[in-house]
């Protein structure tokens, strides 16, 4: 019998990416320079992180005209990014015929509480998580891939560095508990039990789990691998960078060969400026992303 | 036996497992040097555009035909096949270009007409449980080759020789069959070597 849109083909299709680069970018002509330089898959914006930052007001699903301009300019997987909760959103796209969709803390949460029912899709929904109860919830609720929030649009790597570094932690410190411990551990991270047990006995998440939120160069990227990432998105990173072919050819190579510190010195030598950065604590609590998701 | 996964980008861990499970010593390979030791190669799933333009970068392309010209058992899965084929649907040129057919690049729409399904394959099982990721399929398969499994039809497992491919991923479920019938190719070959 067939079966379209499995857990199975929904995890798998997130596998594919693993170690490789996802670009977020905003026409067919990013679009492009990002499948050259080596992307594994494109997210189709109306605006960049960084600039939905700095337009402020209510940021939604991207104008379909654009997703459908990427869409039809590369070969690669497009993902395109509905707010927290908005499920008519998703399943807008999901109509379109996008190959990811992304539920996103960088949009305007459309629900205060409640985040999609992402099992009762067949396109597979990635999600962020700062810490592994978070991931388990999405998770929980039928996400295929799992990504750090970090802090999307600063260019600043320290948020998803501390994010992937407490679910790390986490991930540790379940898998050497007794079963005893485990019930009172997925009531203390607010993680459904079946799926803190998996993490018990595997020592890893079930899905793919990439980092995004503040990568901005080939060292970050790298960086974001060797703290246990299988990949990595950049946002605004590149198409904010002075030289966007440049630093996108040399963060897919950094990300491959993530231990080879003469590789990326050599792809990261006469790059030019990477993306203006922002410190965390400028920032005000409101504008916050990573806050945003229950 | 010692089998390398072409560790560029894609569902390497999932190959390294699938080949441990049956016997073989399985590494990662991520320079071309790494290829010196190995009996056999399986070029795993992921983007087919990104795995060539890093195989292109690093020397891969030659170095990986070489491998093959030395009867050097490899195995393509999805993307891998399409990097194995000498032609490619609406492309003027191919990637390695090892087996003699013509493929067509995610034949089966996107991703959300993703499926599983079960196949027989010949000579390796019944009803293998056939994962189907944005897939591509064997439009032609040149005379030497030998079709391994089909649906509705398109041809989506073959073998040519020291060659297999798959159109579909057996890494990602909890059946060997197939690792196990690439490891007896490799060991095949190797005591043929063995024996010259």
């Amino acid at each position: 019998m067939v079966q379209v849109g499995t857990s199975r083909v929904k995890k798998g299709m997130a596998e594919m990416q693993k170690g490789g680069v996802i670009m977020d970018v905003v026409n067919a002509e990013q679009a492009r320079i990002a499948e050259a330089a080596g992307a594994v898959a494109v997210m189709a914006l109306e605006r960049v992180p960084s600039d939905i930052r700095a337009a402020g007001g209510v940021a939604r699903m991207a104008d379909l005209g654009i997703v459908e301009e990427v869409m039809k300019a590369v070969s690669i997987p497009v993902m395109a990014k509905a707010r927290i909760g908005h499920f008519v959103e998703a399943r807008v796209l999901e109509a379109m015929g996008v190959d990811y969709i992304d539920e996103s803390e960088v949009l305007t949460p459309a629900d205060d509480m409640f985040h999609i029912n992402k099992k009762d899709f067949t396109v597979p929904f990635v999600c962020g998580a700062r810490d592994l109860g978070e991931a388990l919830r999405r998770i929980g609720e039928g996400a295929s891939m799992i990504r750090t929030k970090g802090e999307p649009g600063t260019g600043n790597i320290v948020e998803a560095v501390r994010h992937m570094r407490t679910m790390q932690a986490q991930i540790r410190k379940v898998q050497s508990m007794s079963y005893d411990e485990l019930m009172a551990e997925a009531k203390n991270l607010g993680a459904p039990y079946e799926l803190l047990e998996y993490v018990h006995k595997n020592g890893k998440l079930p899905v793919v789990n990439f980092a995004a939120g503040g990568v901005a160069t080939p060292s970050d990227a790298a960086l974001m691998m060797q703290l246990g990432a299988d990949g990595v998105f950049v946002g605004s990173g590149i198409f904010k960078s002075e030289n966007p072919e440049k630093f996108a050819r040399a963060i897919v190579e950094a990300t491959t060969h993530y231990t080879d510190y003469d590789l990326i010195a050599r792809v990261s030598k006469g790059l030019g400026t990477a993306m203006p950065g922002i410190e965390i604590s400028k920032l005000r609590e409101a504008d916050r992303m990573q806050e945003r998701g229950w | 036996m010692k089998i390398g996964v072409l560790a560029l980008q894609g569902a390497v861990a999932e190959h390294i497992r699938m080949l441990e499970e049956v016997g073989a010593t399985a590494v990662p390979v991520k320079k071309v040097e790494e290829l010196d030791d190995l009996d056999g190669l399986v070029i795993p799933g992921g983007e087919s555009t990104t795995i060539s333009k890093l195989m292109h970068k690093y020397g891969f392309m030659e170095a990986i035909r070489q491998f093959g010209e030395a009867k050097k058992p490899i195995f393509g899965t999805c993307a891998g096949a399409i990097l194995l084929a000498n032609r490619i649907n609406g492309q003027e040129d191919c990637h390695l270009g090892l087996m003699d057919m013509k493929v067509e690049r995610n034949a089966f729409g996107r991703q959300k007409e993703s499926f599983e399904v079960d196949l027989p394959v010949a000579g390796i099982a019944p009803d293998f449980p056939a994962v189907f990721i944005r897939a591509p399929y064997i439009m032609e398969l040149g005379e030497n080759g030998q079709v391994l499994a089909k649906y509705e039809d398109k041809i989506v497992a073959a073998r040519q020789g020291h060659y297999l491919a798959a159109a579909f991923h057996p890494e990602l479920t909890e059946d060997a069959r197939i690792h196990k019938f690439f490891l007896d190719m490799v060991k095949e070959y190797r005591a043929d070597k063995v024996q010259a």
